[in-house]
């Protein structure tokens, strides 16, 4: 996983709420067996009409937003199916940052174990943030994970929280997996005691 | 100190605690399907790693498969690379597997309870929000994304931190012709789609504890809908009933030790909820969804709302384009939306009991003209024992498809899809747009009044159909 440190980038203003895991990336693009490629199909159905050609009027198809990292959205951003298409297909976009006043959970979760940062600021921040990022090219966001700011283009500077391990993983790109298996005595004793324990569960075997 | 059902089946996997309060999770079933674990098994092969517990994991294909004759293949070359991915990675890595020619073969989260694999106080994931469904009987179920699936799939656990406890009780009897699904609609009706965000929701009370096993899924199958992490329902006598002679469920002896365990999950006489609802059963009437979110739902009696009731000015531009791409206007009574095609069916609302709810709908009367109406049972077993009792033939005879099992309609993965501007009548769990095929309309509903709206050829009330 690519570490997350520090970004300055254009922030691509997406004034919606409840924007679903199927408008990230629609369930017909799902059918792949691998991680990247997806961008291309980020947004499909607010992006392309109905004989693909780019909608003029969407956000990430205007100059200045077409290689923004950072989008900023309101309320419940990622609700829905819990497809981790979504954030590779914002990974394989370039966004690498999503700002929202909430996130749904399994969403937010996903963000993390591709080295994208969910930041959760209020309302009223949004505002401010959205009204910056409707200013384009020249209107640069800074979000400075280390400190837990995202600094205005006024150089105001906005503090966030984050939980701090998955601070510290996405600091260092580290892989959930390896960190866990760090725990594997722990896991074998767990699943020693609960084996004698809970013997009355049997294992999966499938007969013909 | 009292707990909670969530509380207790929670420390009961607990492997470790961390400084932070971050917990390795032990995972007691893992459902794995064709969609989001290609990328997952791709991860261990380029890292080396194994499946850790082959005997918790179970694979299954359902989002990719036709409904039509299977004998046939599946003719989409994408759809055909995910399911032979899954088959290819199945074998390399020993994880049991159900075929897609198998008499078993149907929705993961309908053969997870059907088979006994899933059973209370166990935790259970899989790669698919509606794995909540599980949490039906007792257990604890969460969908994952493609990476926790990887980490679950290496290390039979997840790192997580606890959710918060919300209970939604539901007291008093349901109304007639009211069922799962409506109970449902309405709290997410009322809590919104972020209501339960950061929650386990427990449901309570004796409408819920009325409810037979499968309106319990239904129930715990849209708790995401309503932002939850979970849902779950205590498990009771119902419960045992269901999972007692469960093919790979604990029998005998093993069963009893078992349900004296499981009687030790209910939340204690005392325990506190960070967050309550009270929903009073007797007010809830058969529901049906106006827009493109499962919030935006209305009691079949009721109209279209009109935007400009809403003062809040983002929530009255997201009314206005739920409404234009819903092409309804403001005001227009919900009984007089036509409908093209009906689907029955899904995770939500694809078990023998929904069959037979819209059977019972459905006999002596036939599709209305020009509507297309779909059954897909949620599993083949489903579909044998629908047959069994004749469904299939009151079914087609009134002039329904009877087809076989998968996720159909549901989403846009096979070939069962609508076209742009098609309205349909369906059981299924998500109404956004283009979630049934791209430009589609979605009008979320119970069995009954899906089978109520096939045959008027509009939504209608069941009730009045039954009077």
């Amino acid at each position: 996983m690519k570490p997350f440190t520090k970004l300055t980038a254009v922030a691509a203003p997406l004034p919606m709420a409840n924007v679903d895991t199927d408008k990230i990336i629609p369930a017909r693009f799902l059918k792949t067996i691998e991680r990247s490629g997806l961008g291309v199909h980020l947004f499909d159905t607010l992006r392309y009409d109905a004989e693909g050609r780019e909608r003029p009027d969407f956000v990430l198809n205007q100059p200045p937003y077409r290689h923004a990292q950072i989008l900023i959205a309101h309320e419940n951003f990622g609700c829905g199916s819990s497809r981790e298409h979504a954030p590779w297909a914002l990974l394989d976009f370039g966004i690498r940052c999503v700002i929202a006043p909430d996130f749904a959970d399994i969403f937010h979760n996903n963000c993390f174990k591709n080295g994208i940062l969910p930041v959760r600021l209020p309302r009223s921040v949004i505002d401010q943030l959205m009204a910056d990022a409707k200013l384009g090219a020249n209107s640069r966001i800074t979000i400075d994970l280390e400190a837990q700011e995202v600094v205005r283009p006024s150089g105001e500077r906005i503090h966030f929280d984050i939980d701090p391990f998955r601070k510290k993983l996405l600091l260092e790109g580290l892989d959930d997996i390896g960190q866990t298996l760090q725990h594997v005595a722990a896991i074998d004793a767990y699943e020693a005691k609960t084996q004698s324990e809970r013997s009355f569960i049997p294992g999966i075997e499938v007969h013909p | 100190m009292a707990k909670t059902l969530f509380d207790k089946v929670w420390d009961a996997h607990v492997v470790e605690q961390l400084p932070d309060g971050t917990c390795v999770l032990y995972i007691d079933r893992h459902l794995v399907h064709e969609v989001t674990s290609p990328q997952a098994f791709e991860g261990l092969r380029m890292a080396g790693r194994r499946v850790r517990r082959p005997d918790a994991t179970i694979a299954v294909v359902d989002h990719n498969v036709p409904t039509t004759d299977r004998q046939a293949g599946i003719k989409e070359a994408d759809s055909r690379l995910q399911v032979e991915t899954l088959e290819r990675n199945v074998a390399a890595f020993g994880v049991p597997y159900i075929p897609l020619l198998d008499d078993r073969q149907g929705i993961v989260h309908i053969i997870g309870p059907e088979e006994g694999i899933s059973l209370p106080g166990m935790t259970i994931v899989c790669g698919d929000s509606h794995t909540s469904t599980h949490g039906a009987l007792g257990s604890l179920a969460f969908g994952i994304g493609t990476s926790e699936v990887e980490h679950v799939l290496a290390t039979q656990t997840l790192l997580q931190k606890p959710a918060k406890n919300m209970n939604v009780a539901v007291e008093g009897s349901l109304p007639f012709g009211v069922s799962a699904k409506d109970i449902v609609l309405a709290i997410i009706g009322r809590i919104g789609t972020a209501g339960g965000t950061g929650h386990v929701v427990e449901y309570t009370g004796s409408a819920i504890r009325s409810l037979d096993m499968a309106g319990r899924m239904t129930v715990c199958n849209m708790s995401i809908e309503a932002g939850a992490r979970a849902g779950m329902i205590a498990p009771d006598e119902t419960t045992f009933e269901y999972v007692r002679g469960r093919p790979m469920g604990p029998k005998g002896e093993a069963l009893e030790r078992a349900i004296a365990w499981w009687r030790t999950l209910p939340s204690d006489p005392g325990a506190s909820y960070d967050k309550q609802v009270r929903l009073d059963a007797a007010t809830i009437a058969p529901m049906v969804t106006w827009g493109t979110s499962p919030e935006a739902v209305a009691p079949i009696t009721g109209t279209v709302p009109d935007p400009k009731e809403v003062a809040d000015e983002a929530k009255r531009a997201q009314m206005e384009r739920m409404l234009e791409y819903m092409a309804l206007r403001p005001g227009q009574r919900l009984t007089e939306v036509p409908v093209d095609v009906v689907f029955i069916g899904s995770c939500t609302n694809g078990r023998i009991e929904d069959i037979r709810a819209a059977a019972a709908v459905a006999r002596g009367r036939k599709v209305a003209a020009g509507v297309r109406a779909l059954v897909v049972p949620g599993s083949g077993l489903v579909k044998r024992q629908a047959e069994a009792e004749g469904l299939d033939r009151v079914l087609t005879e009134a002039g329904f498809e009877w087809r076989e099992a998968g996720c159909s309609m549901c989403l846009g993965m096979n070939p069962d899809k609508l076209t742009a501007g098609q309205r349909c009548a369906s059981t299924s769990n998500r109404n956004f747009e283009g979630r049934q095929g791209p430009g589609g309309r979605t009008h979320l509903l119970s069995p009954a009044m899906a089978a109520a709206a096939a045959v008027t050829g509009r939504l209608a009330d069941v009730r009045e159909l039954a009077r």
